[in-house]
């Protein structure tokens, strides 16, 4: 293809495969760039401030903790979008996108859940509770679970994308419990204190290395995201001319 | 247990979740590219290369 046929110049050009993949080397160092000056910058943040007066050290499983499990959220809020993309609009990148998320949201949400139990053994004196948190976030473990299942049952790449559309928005449901599960049910996990409507309750010592820390694992969420995306599209390629070649050899026989 | 050991461990197992992603994104892309370097050796190819090939 010729170069200006590959040129972007508004958003839904990237539902060109071809034009996404030129995107994604381009973009693509730069963000592991940042993402690697993020995360120097956030861990010694993290390891440089003071311990909490009442947590000793400890508080600085938060730095890894609360992104994550602020990521296990986003990612499957990010599914969502693509399910939305691929039932109303379409869109040919947007299943691609839900496909390539779900095993990043896994990981995320198994980060969430062993540092969170790595943190509630010294300050909650036990590894784990079933409080309404606590168990949202392990539902939302096994939905990505399922939905990676679901994906890799069906040949049909088309058919696979309705059905993992259709219940990823059903799931969906269960980010609104997660982020308010705290507040509706009386939890051993503590309220938020960060997102909050009157503003964040934790002392800037500790905000500045977690904000930092959070960012630094967006971006990387964002990094891998794009180029699972590639290996997704580069997949799909793959299939089609393995079919095309089937074909034209049985024409031939 | 020491408080440490706690940090540590989550430290530990955060990095160890986050490369196993990494590798599992860099596998599979070395995977897809040697296997569509494979086809294209057999000379099965995008309709866009045959074309490029053929200008």
């Amino acid at each position: 293809m010729s170069e200006p046929s590959l040129a972007i110049r508004k958003f839904s050009d990237l539902a060109n495969p071809t034009r996404f993949l030129a995107l994604v080397a381009i973009v693509w160092p730069w963000l592991a760039a940042l993402t690697v000056c993020l995360f120097a910058v956030g861990l010694y943040l993290s390891f440089a401030s003071v311990d909490d007066y009442q947590q000793g050290q400890t508080v600085r499983i938060m730095y890894v903790h609360v992104p994550a499990a602020w990521l296990s959220m986003m990612c499957y809020t990010v599914m969502a979008l693509s399910a939305l993309g691929t039932l109303v609009w379409r869109h040919p990148l947007a299943d691609v996108s839900a496909k390539a998320a779900a095993p990043l949201g896994a990981g995320f949400t198994l980060v969430a859940l062993i540092t969170g139990s790595l943190w509630g053994k010294p300050m909650w004196g036990t590894w784990w509770v079933w409080d309404a948190r606590l168990t949202s976030v392990f539902v939302l473990f096994l939905m990505y679970l399922g939905l990676i299942a679901l994906n890799r049952a069906m040949d049909d790449p088309t058919r696979a994308a309705k059905a993992s559309a259709i219940l990823i928005l059903v799931g969906f449901v269960n980010i609104p419990i997660i982020k308010f599960s705290v507040e509706w049910w009386n939890t051993l996990h503590q309220p938020a204190s960060v997102m909050r409507m009157d503003g964040p309750t934790i002392d800037p010592a500790f905000l500045w290395p977690l904000l930092i820390m959070a960012v630094a694992f967006t971006m990387l969420f964002f990094t891998l995201h794009i180029l699972a995306m590639r290996n997704e599209i580069l997949r799909r390629r793959i299939a089609v001319l393995r079919r095309h070649a089937a074909r034209s050899a049985g024409e031939a026989a | 247990m020491s408080h440490a050991f706690y940090v540590t461990a989550s430290y530990i197992a955060a990095f160890a979740v986050v490369f196993g992603l990494v590798l599992w994104v860099w596998l599979d892309h070395r995977a897809r590219h040697r296997e569509l370097a494979r086809l294209e050796a057999a000379g099965i190819r995008r309709r866009s290369a045959r074309q490029e090939n053929a200008g």
